[in-house]
């Protein structure tokens, strides 16, 4: 992460130092709310591309977005038949997944940078920097990192879209993503990168906050820190629903 | 209808739940087992996930056992002493259970024992009871009486030490019997979400060989308390308890248990059980059958 954050900061005085275009980064919505109802949401990330003198400079230049959520460390798990059945044999940790990812670019990030770029900005599920626990051979990193990218695209937890950045009279450029209700809380970092011949030339973080809120956060809070009194609820509503119908359909 | 699941972290049609819900309430008031033997795999197939929907089963549970706990104390059917006992073992069995669900998690391999466990559970039962109640029907059919079932425990349990009398069960017997069947029940509560409703009341019939007229509301009174103890280890030391699913699920089979509980009395036991059988020995060899084929997902994700 640290060392991410340096290439990026480096990345950014040499633009500075080429006189890179201005990006001017925009999100439709800054703090998504998880109420009740909540079925996901849809972020638009877009934003104005100009060249130093101020003019329209879209043209030129490919747009690449990214959205990550969260990292947390996690352990994938690999079923395998043992003994006629199904089981959870091996299994490798990840100190850093991000809970959600998903990138969209202009134009297919293949055709815009090379691996190396691409891999230090991490434009794609490809380049996902995971950062294996211990020692394991690279062929069974990657199996096990293929089947997380796999199951969390299905889970449209990861998403990848070349094309989806759509860029209009030359300086305003727009992309959707949407989040699905499954999406964890916290902040999530919107990153938007400016290419040209191969390089990255200019780039901007915005950030938006995913948070319960009202009651869904009251529920989630107490769930956490107030076991007892959590469970005591939940043990008293279940007992009074089923005495209330008890007593009303004794009525009927 | 939209409902978002503030535990389980995702959004599900809520319709869909309190029909869920109403079918296993609904099994419950007919068969008098709770029903929660339904409620956790069905969960698992729509998306929430497995520690979430065996936490939450178990407050469906409960709130499906009260209703029936109170009609049969109201009755006398309920032999309190022989309940007690079997209460303070499903108490032990749940913390035991929580120990154990905690290790298996740690292994990553709860779902391979929740679903062996069903199998073997589901299957066992289903069997028997398919057997007894086909034997029934054609013993009536042939117009035969069948000979009354001899009431009498298990050889193993009259070898336990210490014997106490147990006026409502007619007993007199070790209470170490039922104390060990609780605490059984216990840890299968805690594990599967179930009330054990359809593990206790044959093991009373025929382990323990207590009266038909106390068995019932006696398990019921078991299962009220045990899941009670469920709900609360689960909202302790997993955290997964969601009240807004228990609350939709309650919803369905409070309503549920009550018309199943109309229909039981207008049926044939017999028929009921082997209805009973062959749905469970159903959910059994789906079950079995998930464990052989290769599952879709291969790859399953923990958060640390």
């Amino acid at each position: 992460m640290i060392g991410r954050l340096a290439l990026l900061l480096l990345a950014l005085l040499a633009c500075t130092g080429a006189r890179g275009p201005i990006l001017v980064p925009e999100i439709s919505q800054h703090e998504i709310q998880v109420r009740q109802g909540f079925t996901g949401a849809d972020l638009l990330l877009f934003g104005a591309i100009l060249t130093p003198e101020g003019a329209r400079a879209a043209g030129d230049y490919d747009i690449v977005v990214l959205l990550e959520g969260p990292a947390r460390s996690i352990v994938v798990r690999e079923k395998r038949k043992v003994a006629g059945i199904w089981i959870n044999a091996e299994s490798t940790e990840f100190r850093s997944a991000p809970s959600f990812y998903a990138m969209a670019s202009s134009r297919p990030v293949g055709s815009l940078v090379d691996g190396k770029t691409a891999a230090i900005y991490e434009m794609g599920l490809k380049w996902l920097q995971l950062s294996p626990v211990g020692v394991i051979d690279p062929v069974e990193q990657k199996r096990f990192s293929e089947g997380l990218v796999d199951l969390m695209r299905r889970q449209g937890l990861y998403q990848e879209n070349e094309g989806a950045v759509k860029i209009s009279g030359q300086v305003l450029y727009q992309a959707r993503i949407s989040l699905p209700s499954s999406v964890q809380t916290g902040t999530y970092t919107a990153e938007t990168f400016a290419v040209r011949e191969g390089r990255v030339v200019a780039s901007a973080i915005s950030r938006v906050t995913v948070r319960k809120e009202g009651f869904e956060r009251l529920v989630a809070y107490n769930a956490e820190r107030n076991g007892f009194f959590y469970g005591l609820f939940a043990v008293i509503v279940s007992i009074s629903m089923g005495w209330i119908a008890g007593r009303l359909f004794a009525l009927i | 209808m939209d409902v978002y699941l503030p535990i389980a972290n995702l959004s599900v049609n809520g319709l869909v739940i309190v029909a869920l819900g109403a079918l296993t309430g609904l099994l419950s008031g007919m068969f008098g087992v709770g029903g929660g033997f339904l409620t956790t795999p069905l969960l698992i197939f729509y998306g929430v996930p497995p520690t979430v929907a065996a936490a939450s089963a178990a407050s469906q549970v409960t709130g499906a056992s009260v209703s029936g706990a109170f009609a049969h104390a109201r009755r006398g059917g309920i032999d309190y002493q022989m309940g007690g006992v079997l209460v303070a073992g499903g108490v032990i069995g749940t913390g035991l259970g929580a120990l154990l669900f905690r290790l298996l998690q740690s292994l990553g391999q709860i779902d391979t024992v929740i679903n062996i466990l069903y199998v073997l559970m589901l299957g066992g039962i289903g069997g028997l009871m398919a057997h007894e109640s086909l034997g029934a029907l054609r013993a009536e059919r042939s117009g035969r009486p069948q000979p009354p079932r001899k009431r009498r425990h298990h050889p193993l349990v009259a070898s336990l030490p210490l014997r106490w009398r147990f006026y409502r069960s007619g007993l007199y017997i070790s209470p170490l019997a039922p104390l060990l069947l609780g605490i059984f029940t216990g840890i299968l509560t805690m594990l599967m979400g179930i009330g054990g409703g359809f593990i206790l009341v044959p093991a009373m019939l025929y382990i323990l060989g207590m009266g038909a007229t106390v068995v019932v509301g006696t398990s019921l009174f078991q299962i009220l308390f045990v899941t009670m103890a469920t709900t609360m280890m689960h909202a302790l030391t997993t955290r997964a308890v969601d009240i807004v699913l228990a609350v939709m699920l309650l919803i369905g089979s409070v309503t549920g248990a009550q018309v199943g509980a109309q229909f039981a009395q207008k049926a044939k036991p017999e028929q009921l059980r082997l209805i009973l059988a062959v749905i469970v020995l159903g959910v059994a060899i789906r079950m079995a059958l998930g464990l052989g084929y290769r599952p879709d997902e291969i790859y399953t994700v923990v958060t640390q």
